[in-house]
C-alpha cells in the first residue's frame, strides 16, 4: 500500500528548491500524486464497502495501477472519449466523473453516476467523455472503433482512447476491430493495461506472443510504456494524442502495470495463480505512488509537509464521497421500467409483462 | 402508386434517408461495389461515395459493434448482415451492447441503430443459412424487431426504424426479394409506417391467422384455399414483433374466436408460444376453440429438397391448423 511516510529520512528546509522534473512543473507533479492517491484511496473505501455489504455485484479494483490511470487519461480534451472495461472506477474518475456520483453508483443509488442501474462495472459520463465501463472481456473495442469512425465521419479532431486488459488481446473482437481502424485510418488509441493476469490465469500461458506483439499483422504501430511511471506514461500518450489528433492514425500501447488485488473482490489476491512473494515483491518495487513519491523527495520537489496536506485533501474529498453515497436514496420502484428504451412508440407494447390493456383478465398481472 | 420490387423499396427507403439525414450511412459486407449481396444497395455508392456506403470486412462481431459506437455518439447507422445467420457472431454487440447501453448508462447513450438483411429459410442452403433469426433478437428487452412482408411494408418500416432512437433489426424475407407490390410513389410525400402496428391483410369471420414476415404469403394462399371450401380465414399481419399490437391480436381473436399462429422459426420457446400465451392471458373467454401453432419442424433445416418441404411450414398444415381450431 502506498504510504505517505517517508522511508528515507529527508530534510524538509532543503526540500522544495527544484521547480520542474522532466519538463512537468512542481504543481503538476504534486497533482499527478494528489490524482493517483485519490484512485487508491477510493478503491481502498470501496474495499472497506464491500467487506461489510455496502456494495454488491462484482468489484473489481484498480489498486497498483494507477499511474495508468492517470497517464491514460490525463492528456485528453473532455470532448475526446475514453472507455473501458469493468475495472472502470479509477478511469472515470481520471476522465472527469465526480468520486461521488461513482461511489453512489457502487452503493446503488439514485445519485450513483447511472442512477444505480449499472453497478461497478457500468459507470458512465458522457458529459465528461467517458463512454463507459463495459462488462464483457474485448466488448469495448469494436465499440471504441466505432467511435473513431464517427470522428472521421464528422471530421473531428477529437480522439478515442479504448483501454482493456491483456486477455482481451486473445479476443477475436480486438483482431477485428485493429484492422478496420487500420483500413480507415481511425482516431483511436487502443492501450492494453498489461497487468499479467486475466483473472487467474498468466497471459504467457494462454498466449504464444507477448501483449506488445498483438498487433503486429493489423497494421497498427505498436508501443510500450512502464505502466508504473505516470511521468512516461504520460509522456507517451501526450504524444501519441497529439499525432492521432493531427491523422496519424490508430496506435496501440503495451502499458506494462501490476494488480495488487484479486481481479475482483470476490477473488484471492494470491495464490493458485502467483506467489504472494511476487505480489509482495512488486508492492515493494512498482508501487507507481511510491515510486513517484519517492522521486519527488530524491529531486528535492516535495516536502512531508506537502505530502501529508495533499493525502489529507484526498482523505477529504472520499469522505465527501461516500457521504454523497450514503446520503443518495435507492432508486424509485418506478425506475425498473424506464431508460429500457429511448423511445416509447406510440403504438404496440414493448414490455410482455406490464401495461396488460383493458380487458379483465389482465387483472391477473396487475 | 408505383409497382415496384421489395428489393427496390428497402433501396428507396435508404436513398430517401440518407438523403434526408447526413448522419445516416450503411456498412456491411458486399454493400459497396458489389450492390450488396441481395442487391438492395444497389447504386447507393455512386449517390453518396464510399464514405457513407461502406464495405465492412467479413468482421460482423467489429462492424456491428462498430455501428453501435458510431450510433453511442450519435450517428445513425445501417448495419446489414448478408442474412442475419451471420449475426450470430456479433450477438455480443447485439445483446450486451446495443440493447443494454441506454438502460446501464441510466439513459446517458441511446443507440439510433438498424440492423437489417435477410432472415428465414431459402431454398436448399440447409442448417446454417436457412433459419428463422426473430427469437433471438426479440428475447432481449432494449431491441425492437420488425418483419415487414410486402414491398410497400418493407419501404415504411425501414424509414420508421431509421428515425427511431432505438436499435431496430429490420428482419427481412430471404424469399421476398423479388416479390413486387405497390408502393407509394415518392413524388406522394414521405411514406412512413409507424413501429407498432401490424396489417390485417385479409379480412374473414371464421378463424383467424396471426403471422409475420414472408409467413403472411403463405398464410394468404391457405386463406385462397380454404375459400373454396367455405371458409373465409382473416389474416393479420403483425409488421412488427417489438413494439407488438397486441390490440389487434386481440381484435382479431375477438371477432372470430379461433386463432391459429403461424412462425417461421422452431416452436420452442418462441414468438407463436408468446403470442399464444397472450391470447390465453387476455381474451382466454373469446375463444372457442384452443390456439394451435404452426411453425418450422423442431429440427435443422435439412438439404434434400423432400426433407425441406417437410420442415417448413406449409399450406397444407396451415389449412389442416385452421380446420381443426374450426373442430372441421
Amino acid at each position: 500500500m502506498a504510504d505517505t511516510k517517508t522511508r528515507r529520512k529527508t530534510d524538509d528546509k532543503k526540500g522544495g528548491t527544484k521547480t520542474e522534473l522532466e519538463g512537468f512543473s512542481r504543481e503538476m507533479l504534486h497533482c499527478f500524486l494528489r490524482q493517483m492517491l485519490l484512485y487508491r484511496r477510493f478503491e481502498e473505501k470501496a474495499e472497506e464497502a464491500y467487506a461489510i455489504g455496502k456494495i454488491g455485484g462484482f468489484c473489481h479494483l484498480h489498486i497498483g495501477q494507477e499511474a495508468a490511470a492517470h497517464g491514460l487519461a490525463g492528456p485528453l480534451r473532455p470532448d475526446d472519449y475514453l472507455l473501458t472495461s469493468y475495472r472502470d472506477h479509477t478511469q472515470a474518475i481520471a476522465k472527469g466523473v465526480d468520486p461521488g456520483p461513482v461511489m453512489a453508483e457502487l452503493y446503488g443509488r439514485k445519485g450513483g453516476s447511472v442512477g444505480g442501474k449499472g453497478g461497478s462495472m457500468h459507470i458512465f459520463g458522457v458529459d465528461v467523455g467517458f463512454m463507459g465501463g463495459h462488462g464483457i472481456v474485448g466488448g469495448q473495442i469494436p465499440l471504441a472503433t466505432g467511435m473513431g469512425w464517427a470522428i472521421r465521419y464528422r471530421k473531428s479532431d477529437q480522439i478515442c482512447v479504448c483501454c482493456l486488459g491483456d486477455a482481451a488481446v486473445n479476443q477475436g473482437a480486438f483482431l477485428e476491430s485493429l484492422n478496420m481502424a487500420a483500413i480507415w485510418k481511425l482516431p483511436v488509441i487502443y492501450v492494453v493495461e498489461n497487468n499479467e493476469y486475466g483473472m487467474g490465469t498468466a497471459f504467457s500461458r494462454v498466449s504464444a506472443q507477448p501483449v506488445f506483439e498483438r498487433a503486429q499483422g493489423t497494421g497498427v504501430p505498436a508501443h510500450a510504456v512502464d505502466g508504473q511511471d505516470v511521468l512516461a506514461t504520460w509522456r507517451l500518450m501526450e504524444r501519441l494524442v497529439s499525432e492521432v489528433r493531427k491523422g496519424a492514425g490508430p496506435q496501440y500501447v503495451d502499458c506494462r502495470t501490476y494488480r495488487f488485488r484479486g481481479h475482483s473482490m470476490s477473488d484471492p489476491v494470491s495464490g493458485t495463480y502467483r506467489s504472494r512473494q511476487e505480489v509482495e515483491g512488486k508492492k515493494d518495487t512498482a508501487d507507481p505512488i511510491t515510486i513517484l513519491r519517492d522521486r519527488l523527495f530524491d529531486e528535492k520537489l516535495l516536502t512531508q509537509g506537502e505530502l501529508e496536506e495533499i493525502d489529507g485533501e484526498v482523505r477529504e474529498a472520499i469522505e465527501e464521497a461516500v457521504r454523497f453515497a450514503e446520503e443518495s436514496p435507492v432508486p424509485d420502484a418506478a425506475d425498473l421500467y424506464t431508460q429500457t428504451y429511448s423511445q416509447i412508440n406510440e403504438h404496440g407494447r414493448l414490455f410482455l409483462d406490464r401495461d396488460h390493456g383493458e380487458h379483465p383478465s389482465a387483472t391477473l398481472n396487475t | 402508386m408505383a409497382t415496384i420490387t421489395y428489393r427496390d423499396a428497402l433501396n428507396e427507403a435508404l436513398v430517401e434517408e440518407m438523403e434526408r439525414d447526413e448522419s445516416v450511412f450503411l456498412m456491411g459486407e458486399e454493400v459497396a461495389e458489389y450492390d450488396g449481396a441481395y442487391k438492395v444497395s444497389k447504386g447507393l455508392l455512386d449517390r453518396f461515395g464510399d464514405g457513407r456506403v461502406v464495405d465492412s470486412p467479413i468482421s460482423e462481431l467489429g462492424f456491428a459493434g462498430l455501428g453501435v459506437g458510431a450510433a453511442m455518439v450519435g450517428l445513425r447507422p445501417v448495419i446489414e448482415f448478408m442474412t442475419f445467420n451471420f449475426s450470430f457472431l456479433a450477438l455480443d454487440a447485439v445483446i450486451n451492447s446495443a440493447a443494454k447501453m441506454h438502460y446501464m448508462s441510466g439513459g446517458q447513450i441511446n443507440i439510433p441503430l438498424v440492423f437489417r438483411g435477410p432472415t428465414g429459410a431459402a431454398l436448399q442452403l440447409s442448417a446454417q443459412h436457412s433459419q428463422s433469426c426473430e427469437t433471438w433478437y426479440l428475447h432481449a428487452p432494449g431491441v425492437k424487431v420488425v418483419t415487414p412482408a410486402t414491398p410497400a411494408d418493407a419501404k415504411g418500416l425501414l424509414k420508421a426504424a431509421i428515425r427511431d432512437g432505438d436499435p431496430v433489426a429490420v428482419m427481412e424475407g430471404e424469399l421476398l426479394y423479388n416479390m413486387k407490390g405497390e408502393v407509394p410513389d415518392v413524388e406522394d410525400g414521405d411514406f412512413v409506417i409507424p413501429l407498432g402496428l401490424a396489417d390485417v391483410k385479409r379480412e374473414g369471420g371464421d378463424v383467424s391467422i396471426i403471422t409475420n414476415g414472408a409467413m403472411v404469403h403463405l398464410a394468404l394462399m391457405a386463406a385462397t384455399k380454404l375459400e373454396k371450401e367455405g371458409i373465409e380465414t382473416e389474416v393479420l399481419d403483425l409488421r412488427s414483433l417489438r413494439p407488438l399490437d397486441v390490440n389487434a391480436i386481440l381484435a382479431t381473436v375477438q371477432k372470430t374466436n379461433r386463432a391459429v399462429v403461424l412462425e417461421e422459426g422452431w416452436p420452442y420457446v418462441g414468438l407463436g408460444s408468446t403470442i399464444v400465451s397472450i391470447i390465453q392471458e387476455e381474451a382466454f373467454d373469446d375463444l372457442d376453440a384452443p390456439v394451435l401453432r404452426v411453425s418450422q419442424a423442431d429440427v435443422p433445416m435439412p438439404y434434400a429438397k423432400n426433407l425441406e418441404q417437410m420442415a417448413k411450414p406449409s399450406i397444407e398444415g396451415v389449412m389442416d391448423a385452421c380446420k381443426k381450431v374450426l373442430y372441421l
